[in-house]
């Protein structure tokens, strides 16, 4: 049976598409059978990072309207034996979802794959509700700033009491944070809350610290996660965040600012 | 039987009685204007309490004389400030009538409530309720509330080990007690007692309110103690704040 795990933040724009790209494709890159769940109806953005946007033929719409099988719907990744995507539709709205048909569809993903990433919308209402009330454990995108923080916070509450698992009285979602967007420099400067500011307001356990950069942008232009651009710092963080997620201690890196190599400071160099 | 007979038994619902705290807004006067201003401020002490919150107006304390009611716009008042009625309370007739037309369910006057749920298929209910002890027992919360969240402990005191964020609010009838970092709101004695407190390890908070009087986080924040384990009780109208 798989482990259902949502990637949520509250806020828009914080890096959970991309967050969900790079841990679905780690988690099938260390020999997991993964599938990763578009939630975002409307918008379409996971088959863009993915970089199979133009093999979209179904998607979870149309699975749970019946027009097609699950299946048919799922995207193979070309990179990676295990991995699988299932497509947002582009074309309806956000009412398109509803509770029951959420419910068959990750109940067949379940039984045939060991994760499902369920990327959410951004926001508390009905589409990011829906995304994270079959989680078993939830990732917490988060940006270093107050306004993330506070939305966090908010989507922290709600998967402690309108989830599955809350309403049944089960064990609760187990909850990371993941930071990213993270910048040393600006931490230093205090224009960004810090590592221990975010933890210490939310209190959870931190699954990792994604650092801002270019390669992160490169990496969607192109349509590869960025977890699979290896020399790349955003990517190694990936890496230790997905082995973190598989019970692994890892030392946090990237946390502090850079101090620029002695050619670097010569020739000037890359950022 | 048939495969479609013996389906036909199962059932598909199941009756349940319940019991739900609920608020009752007992008129004791038919002035909307002057209803409409002391609700406002009533809100204005503890909006989260208010937002959407159910609602059986009562009518049946009405004076037998006053003029006629509208019972459409006391309903658009109470929505106005988040109440929303679900039934009415009453005994005249012209009060039942009103509600007939809205489609509304009319419970009976106070006092004369206890009807049994199925008066022929059961009568011997279950054993009467024992009678709502006057102080309930202390409220514990022991994980974070978060923002959005709110927490009341109805005819009790409140104590919570963990941290209260911003945006979540505590509401009490009797004292508050936060182990955590209070960073959000909390209300206490807001039915009016105004010998309730509160105290706390840190204080953060974006309001505190004892008896409806409040200080809000500007205010709070220029105090000596924020940050501090503070206590926080009313003398008069002025709410004290003192180190613990
Ligand atoms: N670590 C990062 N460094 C730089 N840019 C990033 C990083 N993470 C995300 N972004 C950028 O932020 C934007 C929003 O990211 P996205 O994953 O779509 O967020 P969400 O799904 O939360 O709305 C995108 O343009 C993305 O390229
Ligand atoms: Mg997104």
């Amino acid at each position: 049976m798989a482990k259902i795990l949502v990637v949520t933040s509250g806020k828009g724009g914080v890096g959970k598409t991309t967050t969900s790209a790079a841990i679905g494709t780690g988690l099938a890159l260390r020999g997991h059978k993964t599938a990763i769940v578009d939630f975002d109806v409307g918008l379409r953005n996971l088959d863009l990072i993915m970089g199979c946007e133009r093999r979209v033929v179904y998607d979870f719409i149309n699975v749970i309207n019946g027009d097609a099988t699950l299946t048919q719907a799922l995207i193979k990744d070309k990179r990676l034996e295990n991995l699988y995507v299932l497509a947002a539709s582009q074309t309806r709205d956000k009412d398109a979802l509803n509770i029951e048909g959420v419910e068959k569809v990750i109940n067949e993903l379940k039984a045939n794959f060991e994760y499902v990433i369920c990327d959410s919308p951004a926001g508390i209402e009905k589409g990011a509700h829906l995304a994270m009330y079959f989680a078993d454990e939830a990732i917490v995108v988060t940006n270093p700033e107050v306004s993330s923080v506070r939305d966090s916070d908010r989507m922290l509450g709600l998967l402690a009491s309108k989830s599955r698992r809350a309403e049944s009285g089960e064990a609760p979602i187990k909850e990371h944070l993941l930071l990213t967007r993270y910048n040393p420099e600006r931490v230093t400067k205090g224009e960004m809350l810090g590592v221990e500011d975010v933890e210490e307001i939310l209190s959870i356990r931190l699954l990792g610290v994604i650092p801002e950069s270019q390669a992160v942008l490169k990496a969607s232009n192109q349509g590869v996660p960025v977890i699979l651009d290896d020399q790349s710092d955003a990517g190694q963080a990936y890496s230790d965040a997905v082995d973190r997620l598989l019970g692994k201690e890892v030392a946090h890196r990237f946390l502090d600012v850079k101090k620029p190599g002695f050619l670097q400071r010569l020739f000037g160099g890359r950022e | 039987m048939s495969q479609a007979d013996l389906l036909d038994q199962d059932p598909v619902f199941q009756l349940k009685g319940s019991m739900l705290a609920i608020t009752i807004l007992e008129l004791t006067g038919n002035d909307l204007e002057r209803l409409d201003r002391q609700l406002a401020s009533k809100v204005e002490q503890a909006p989260q309490f208010f937002a959407n919150a159910p609602l059986v107006l009562a009518l049946d304390k009405l004076p037998a004389t006053g003029s006629d009611l509208d019972l459409p716009a006391l309903m658009a008042l109470c929505r106005k400030h988040g109440l929303r009625t679900l039934a009415i309370r009453a005994g005249r007739d012209d009060h039942i009538a009103a509600a007939g037309a809205l489609d509304l369910p009319v419970l009976p006057p106070s006092g004369a409530r206890e009807r049994p749920l199925e008066p022929a298929a059961r009568p011997a209910a279950e054993p009467a309720r024992p009678a709502e002890p006057a102080h309930r027992p202390t409220r514990l919360i022991t994980t974070p509330i978060r923002g959005g969240q709110q927490v009341y402990a109805q005819g009790a005191d409140l104590i919570v080990m963990a941290a209260v964020s911003p945006g979540a609010e505590l509401l009490a009838d009797g004292h508050i007690h936060v182990y955590g970092p209070l960073r959000g709101r909390a209300l206490a004695g807001i039915k009016g007692n105004p010998e309730a407190r509160i105290f706390c390890q840190q204080l953060g908070a974006e309001m505190i309110s004892i008896a409806g009087q409040y200080k809000v986080a500007e205010d709070l924040r220029r105090e000596p103690l924020w940050g501090q384990p503070v206590q926080i009780a009313l003398s008069g109208d002025v709410l004290n704040i003192t180190r613990l």
